[in-house]
């Protein structure tokens, strides 16, 4: 049996909203309940899976202007999927401003409708014609892409190792993408320095890797493009990020098995194969790292980490990691290495560190 | 350094109390009034002038009462320049006999109303007689008095003097007149004085007047300007107070000598019983036990210390509480009705409270308070203190009725105020203390004293009017909030309605069918039926101010629950 179009969704949904109007009875939209305390995670499929509490919105006097806004997102989506167009997170806040009362002030409210709207079809956003305006991460090292030339639809073969002291852009989508490659793994880093400084002194070269920068949180496409690279070479993936909270929970944990935020599509977006390579709160001691005192929001998201985190309960090393950091108070940057010189990330700390697996995290 | 004392050398003289003796000498009663004018409420020019007003009128006032006649006043102030005035009070009152007017209205401390216990304006009888001398030593005229006490009978006009150093009234002149009127009385005094307005001026005097007395009417010529018109509001005469006996309780040693000394009962026994109220045989007796004093005792044998005697005797007796029936309050539907006529408000209410006693005496406290309009929402509140139906204007904050506000929690009732002192917000809220017998702090009659009973009685009496207004301020919120509501309502749904015929392409009669059944629906899940809102809306609806109808996020708490779950501290997600 063929499965329902997106258009075909959202009538019917709208169809079933209609005929509880007309009856007079209150219409409902039920959504699954986006938050980590809807998620469980087991090793073995490798993500965040959703759980199955569902948050329902009933239409009533003080929730008609968000379910306004809602169907209005719907209608917007069906015209996007049916013409073949797409409109990006901003450009969709602006084409709210033609909604009169129902326009949204600030681009993060529309863009929680939109993630509403996602989770209540449990579908990809780019499928409802809506794209996210940052691009997806920067790659460096042995690496061929091979796209497609948008004018000819001929294969375009992208060498990741000619772009010298630049680096090549990871598309909004990434799907029909094919790779070669012979590297021996992935480094994804969470800096745009620590990545610039390993593409200048070609450390992809040296230890024949792909280097990938993700600039804080990796997006969506950046994190299936790792998952797809990674999966389809076989290839380890060493996530190198600061050593604090951010890295650790925001950065690392979501690259590798998804949020509870949009947890409903997890299941493309992780990336099970990563592993912790640093900054560890153990290589802080080890490398006698410079530190900044832990913020009370850092603290906090640790606090909250271990308590409501399924990610953390599961690992009992990460576990030991974050109150081993509660207990230093202490966060260590990536670039603090460079105490030890410019270029001893690359002359000492990776190479130590891709020797011995006992000071990664899982 | 120590100086020695030495005696004085002079021991040959004569003793000194005999060279003051020589300056010794009756001081006459103007020099006692020039030297204590403040006593009386002549302190300043602009204070004379509002005393004479008052006193007149409160005369006045009392007269038409007493006779049952529904008071018609008018006052007229005539600028004379050169900070001269002439004051006419005229009122339809039932006049004064010929031969009273003179002791009446020139001479000190003459008056009906000093040897009695009976909830009256004025308790001492100085008042007119002060104000016409103060006039006769400011400008050296008479006062002019004119009277009539029926149609069948003359009217007399006599100008008046008073004799500074006997306190006897002087006629200067009387005559028999063809007067318009069938019975009342009309005083002109000259002063010198200064007409300001304001807070303590004769205008607001005369406004509160008319608040405080529902059943007058006040005919008011300013020197400058219109005349002002306060009219009645109701024909209801006050009920006539009645006049009590003391109660032991109430009486001070100086007052119970000065009663010992003039009664005419033999006996100390028949002196309790007959001229206190709640002495009966028995408690005459226990009182004359309880001071060691023999209840056969002639009144006047009895001494100071006997006198003080009796007074711990008193004390100590357990004596039932004055009759209460005395006391005329203005009653809780008038107190309003007055406050109404004159002050422009949205809400009112009013209290009665029931008659209770401080040191013997009865008293009663009523209350009102007007709230919104165009009342100063940015000001403490506007206070008006009455005691026995008489506006308080000076000495404010020395009052048991401003301390009474300010120690009542008026934050619970939706007003602001911070810790102890008067509340801020459109509001004119009126004291009326009732008593045969209203304590004052000083002789001008312009705060009550703090007595715990009265200050606890009058923070009653603010309470209940307190809970009204709160009550009030309750549901009109409650009502915006609904409004706010409908026009919610109305304002999305038309989106939600958009929003479907889109994606359903529905003709626009399934639109419009969609849209009445989605009213339905909306105002189905509203906190207030219609039929009620529709209530409210006609009670409240146009004292609502609706400034914040451009309500984009109303805080619902439904829609707060709801976005809980969205939230997550450490969750980002791109």
């Amino acid at each position: 049996m063929a499965e329902e179009t997106v258009p075909d969704k959202i009538k019917r949904i709208s169809g079933n909203i209609y005929d509880e109007i007309i009856k007079e009875e209150k219409p409902e939209v039920s959504m699954p309940l986006r938050s980590l305390s809807n998620v469980t995670y087991d090793d073995k499929i490798g993500y965040f899976e959703l759980d199955n509490k569902f948050k329902s919105r009933t239409l009533t006097a003080s929730t008609v202007k968000t379910f306004a806004q809602t169907l209005k997102m719907m209608a917007l989506s069906k015209v996007l999927v049916e013409t073949d167009d797409i409109a990006t997170k901003r450009e969709t806040y602006y084409v709210s401003k033609n909604w009169g009362e129902a326009r949204f002030h600030e681009q993060v409210e529309s863009d929680t409708v939109m993630d509403d709207v996602e989770a209540m079809f449990m579908v990809n956003r780019e499928q409802l014609g809506f794209i996210p305006e940052e691009k997806g991460g920067d790659i460096a090292g042995k690496l061929v892409v091979i796209d497609i030339d948008s004018e000819t639809g001929k294969e375009l073969r992208i060498d990741c190792t000619k772009f010298g002291s630049g680096a090549y852009s990871i598309p909004i989508t990434v799907e029909h993408l094919k790779f070669e490659t012979n590297a021996k793994f992935i480094l994804a880093i969470e800096t745009a320095g620590m990545f610039q400084r390993l593409v200048k002194h070609t450390y992809w070269k040296q230890a024949n890797c792909i280097l990938i920068s993700m600039g804080g949180v990796p997006t969506r496409a950046c994190r299936r493009f790792i998952r797809r690279l990674a999966d389809d070479k076989k290839l380890p993936v060493y996530v190198f990020t600061d050593g604090d909270p951010y890295g650790f929970l925001n950065i690392y944990r979501t690259l590798k098995v998804g949020s509870g935020n949009a947890a409903h599509i997890n299941k493309y977006f992780c990336v099970p194969q990563a592993t912790f390579f640093g900054i560890t709160p153990q290589d802080i001691i080890d490398y006698k790292l410079p530190t900044h005192p832990l913020k009370e929001i850092d603290i906090k998201r640790i606090k909250d980490g271990i308590k409501n985190d399924p990610f953390v309960k599961h690992y009992k090393l990460w576990e030991k990691a974050l109150i081993e950091m509660t207990k230093m108070k202490k966060r260590a940057e990536q670039q603090a290495l460079a105490q030890h010189g410019l270029n001893f990330v690359m002359s000492n700390y990776l190479p130590d560190k891709l020797k011995n697996n006992k000071t990664w995290l899982p | 350094m120590q100086q020695k004392l030495t005696p004085d050398s002079n021991d040959d003289k004569k003793p000194i109390a005999l060279e003051l003796a020589k300056k010794q000498r009756e001081i006459s009663i103007a020099e006692f009034f020039e030297k204590n004018r403040h006593l009386l409420g002549f302190d300043n020019k602009k204070k004379a002038l509002l005393t004479t007003v008052k006193e007149a009128v409160d005369n006045s006032l009392d007269a038409c009462e007493e006779a049952s006649m529904l008071p018609e006043i008018i006052v007229e102030i005539i600028d004379m320049g050169n900070e001269r005035f002439r004051i006419v009070i005229e009122d339809n009152g039932p006049g004064i006999v010929k031969q009273q007017i003179p002791k009446i209205f020139a001479k000190l401390l003459y008056g009906s109303k000093f040897h009695r216990l009976k909830q009256s304006r004025g308790q001492q009888g100085i008042g007119i007689s002060a104000s016409v001398m103060y006039g006769q030593l400011t400008t050296g005229r008479p006062a002019k008095i004119t009277s009539r006490i029926g149609p069948s009978y003359p009217a007399y006009e006599i100008d008046l003097k008073l004799d500074t150093t006997t306190n006897q009234p002087l006629v200067i002149s009387e005559k028999e007149i063809d007067w318009h009127k069938e019975h009342g009385t009309r005083v002109e005094i000259d002063l010198e004085g200064q007409y300001l307005k304001g807070s303590q001026s004769v205008d607001e005097y005369l406004k509160q007047t008319a608040i405080i007395n529902p059943h007058v009417t006040l005919i008011y010529q300013p020197p400058q300007g219109s005349q002002i018109m306060f009219v009645r509001a109701t024909e209801e005469m006050p009920k006539q107070p009645k006049e009590i006996m003391p109660h032991p309780y109430g009486v001070e040693l100086g007052r119970l000598m000065k009663m010992l000394e003039h009664t005419e009962y033999r006996t100390l026994q028949s002196f309790l019983t007959n001229e206190f109220s709640r002495v009966g045989a028995g408690t005459a007796k226990e009182i004359c036990e309880n001071s060691a004093v023999l209840p056969s005792t002639p009144p006047d044998k009895i001494s100071r210390e006997m006198a003080e005697k009796i007074m711990e005797g008193i004390k100590k007796t357990k004596i039932m509480n004055p009759p209460t029936d005395c006391i005329s309050p203005i009653g809780k539907d008038l107190i309003e009705k007055g406050l109404k006529k004159e002050i422009n408000a949205e809400f009112y209410a009013s209290c009665t409270r029931p008659p209770v006693v401080y040191s013997g005496n009865p008293f009663i406290i009523e209350a009102a308070i007007a709230y919104g309009g165009n009342l100063p929402e940015d000001k403490p509140i506007e206070i008006l203190r009455f005691a026995n139906r008489v506006p308080l204007l000076y000495q404010q904050g020395a009052c048991a009725v401003t301390k009474s506000i300010a120690t009542t929690n008026w934050r619970s009732y939706g007003l602001k105020q911070s810790q102890g002192s008067v509340p801020i917000g459109g509001c004119v809220l009126q004291i009326h203390m009732a008593s045969v017998w209203v304590p004052f702090t000083s002789e001008a009659k312009e705060a009550i004293a703090h007595y715990p009973e009265i200050i606890k009685e009058i923070k009653l009496a603010l309470q209940e009017v307190g809970r009204e207004l709160g009550k009030y301020l309750n549901k009109k919120k409650r009502l915006s909030h609904e409004l706010n509501k409908v026009d919610y309502i109305s304002k999305y749904l038309t989106h939600v309605s958009d929003a479907l015929q889109e994606i359903l392409k529905l003709d626009p009669a399934e639109k419009t069918r969609l849209e009445e059944h989605l009213r339905v629906v909306l105002e189905k899940t509203r906190s207030v039926k219609k039929e009620d809102l529709e209530d409210l809306k006609r009670d409240y609806g146009p004292k609502l101010k609706r400034e914040d109808s451009d309500v984009d996020d109303y805080d619902f708490d439904e829609e707060k629950k709801g976005s809980e779950d969205d939230e997550e501290s450490s969750e980002e997600e791109l």
